[in-house]
């Protein structure tokens, strides 16, 4: 591992100064990524600012109903908040599903979103990867690929983003606030991954430098009735190999609102606006739900490897909208 | 400038002060094991996978290998050398060693520092992956095996001792409710 220097700042603006435009400069969050990437070489700060001091660990209810939450709360504490609990079940349940009880405790709600695709290429710095080394090639694509992208994917890369967290803050419509030396920003959280196209190495649409302070969740009656669901290769600590984030309101069978995200298919949290176009207006039956499935997953690539998570997250869709049915006709 | 790559640190770890110079990419479990012989805590993965350097940070269950030790400074750390209360084990350990809850040992501090987290997160009312209604009037079901094995999910065992560490870990949750009821 590269030496590197340690700073712990105390407040935002101190931090934001202390990063300043060092590209070899890291915030450092729980480190459980950022630590476990430096060990194996992936990530070679020379300076890490540490944020778990500043004073954005806390969540809060706004008048309007939406819901504030800090960079540095913990995973933990998201998910334990009575408030998530209440008003945004699936966030608290992706939040769940993630990682260990030991690694909740440690990672923020900044770092999460942050955190580096699983990809076992990515984190072996012995083979090429074009997200790692920009123009050396994606090995994924004729090799290991059985957990990569279905959607959105190129061909110079096709990995997914890990965060179960973020695929229900996609369905939620989260606004994701960052500070620079030029002052605060914000961004929703629908463009915050860009498409991979020909620069996978870039992703966010962070300026250089931003702090994150915080994720802001607009109200969402419909929030209220929701679920997450996540398919893995053993029944707890393991990365999804496709999970979803869903929320539903029927009235007299007829579909008024319906969110959408699918996580470990893409890139990003992918929501899935087309089915929720398809759904609106129309009967909550299970043939809608698997042609409004059929009508997201009909832009689907899959290699070789993978194709069985376009019949993973066709089940998924049905299944988390029938339960959602039967949970609102209770 | 270049910063510097290594600082003098204070460590409060069970209680007692340790002040020690650490180079930054020290991780709180190599201080723990290499630095100030305190080798209770295990190093399995060091990659944050197993759950064997399991200790507590402010009370809180976290994996010592993915904290860095400079990081850790101000926090009150509990590894299993500070857990029982002088002779008198903590009714995890008791309970693990009532139960045989452990073959070869080796994850044996990172299953207790973790179960002991385990009991108070759910006294605390934390809802698990293994919950089906979170809503916080639901309530938080009672610590069933289900509960326990989703909640203990962080700590391998490679001798798969799994059946008694459940079992040890829902007797010490019962003996010290009790504690807490008397
Ligand atoms: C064994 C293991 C299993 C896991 N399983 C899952 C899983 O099933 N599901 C899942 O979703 N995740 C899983 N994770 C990943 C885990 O959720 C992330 O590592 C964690 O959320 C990252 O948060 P952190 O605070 O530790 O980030 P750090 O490691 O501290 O930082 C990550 C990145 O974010 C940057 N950063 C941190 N905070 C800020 C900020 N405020 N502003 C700007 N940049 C910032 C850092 O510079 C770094 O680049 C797993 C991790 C491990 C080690
Ligand atoms: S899929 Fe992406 S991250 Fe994986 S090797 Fe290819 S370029 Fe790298
Ligand atoms: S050694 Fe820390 S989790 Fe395995
Ligand atoms: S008792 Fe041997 S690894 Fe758990």
């Amino acid at each position: 591992m590269r030496e590197f220097g340690y700073e712990r700042a105390f407040d935002v603006s101190g931090a934001v100064a202390l990063i300043g435009s060092d590209p070899d400069a890291r915030f450092l969050g729980g480190g459980t990524n950022l630590v476990d990437l430096m060990k194996t070489g992936v990530e070679r700060p020379a300076l890490l600012v540490d944020v778990r001091e500043l004073p954005l660990d806390r969540i809060e209810l706004e008048r309007d109903g939406g819901l504030r939450i800090g960079a540095t709360v913990t995973n933990s504490d998201l998910a334990a908040h009575p408030d998530v609990r209440r008003h945004y079940p699936a966030l608290a349940q992706a939040v769940l599903a993630g990682a260990s009880g030991q690694l909740r405790n440690m990672a923020t709600v900044g770092g999460n979103l942050l955190q580096r695709t699983r990809c076992g290429y990515f984190t072996d710095i012995s083979r090429p990867c074009n997200r790692r080394s920009p123009g050396s090639g994606c090995p994924a694509v004729g090799g290991e690929h059985h957990n990569h992208a279905i959607l959105g994917a190129s061909e110079h890369c096709i990995a997914t983003h890990p965060s179960d967290m973020a695929v229900a803050l996609a369905a939620f419509d989260a606004v994701i606030s960052y500070e620079t030396a030029d002052g605060p920003g914000e961004l929703p959280i629908d463009g915050f991954y860009p498409p991979v196209g020909d620069t996978p190495h870039i992703e966010t649409t962070l300026p250089p430098g931003a702090l994150i302070t915080g994720v802001t969740l607009p109200p969402a009656p419909v929030a209220a009735r929701s679920r997450y669901r996540k398919v893995r290769e053993r029944a707890s600590f393991a990365f999804a190999i496709g999970s979803i984030a869903g929320a539903l309101d029927v009235e007299d069978g007829v579909v008024r609102e319906v969110r959408l995200a699918l996580g470990a298919v893409a890139s990003m949290p992918w929501r899935a606006r087309a089915a929720e176009r398809l759904l609106v207006g129309g009967p909550a039956s299970a043939e809608a739900f698997a042609a409004a499935a059929d009508a997201e997953l009909a832009a689907a690539e899959a290699l070789p490897d993978n194709g069985y998570k376009v019949t993973l997250m066709r089940n998924l869709i049905v299944a988390v909208l029938t339960e959602l049915t039967e949970e609102v006709s209770r | 400038m270049t910063p510097s790559t290594s600082s003098a640190i204070t460590l409060n770890i069970n209680g007692e002060k340790y002040t020690l110079p650490v180079d930054h990419r020290t991780t709180l479990l190599d201080a723990l094991r290499e630095h100030l012989d305190l080798t209770g805590s295990k190093k399995g993965c060091d990659l944050g996978q197993c759950g064997a350097c399991t200790v507590l940070l402010d009370g809180r269950r976290a994996v010592s290998c993915l904290q860095l030790a400079v990081a850790a400074e101000g926090r009150a750390i509990t590894t299993i050398e500070g857990v029982a209360d002088g002779e008198r084990l903590h009714p995890v350990q008791q309970a693990f060693l009532d139960l045989d809850g452990y073959q070869c040992g080796y994850c044996t501090p990172g299953q207790i520092c973790s179960a002991i987290a385990v009991i108070e997160e759910h006294a605390a009312g934390w809802p698990s992956a293994a919950t089906d209604d979170v809503r916080p009037e639901a309530g938080v079901p009672a610590l069933s095996a289900e509960e326990i094995r989703e909640r203990m999910s962080g700590n391998l065992c490679r001798c798969g001792a799994y059946v008694s560490i459940v079992q040890a870990v829902a007797q010490a949750a019962e003996v010290q409710g009790k504690e807490a009821v008397a």
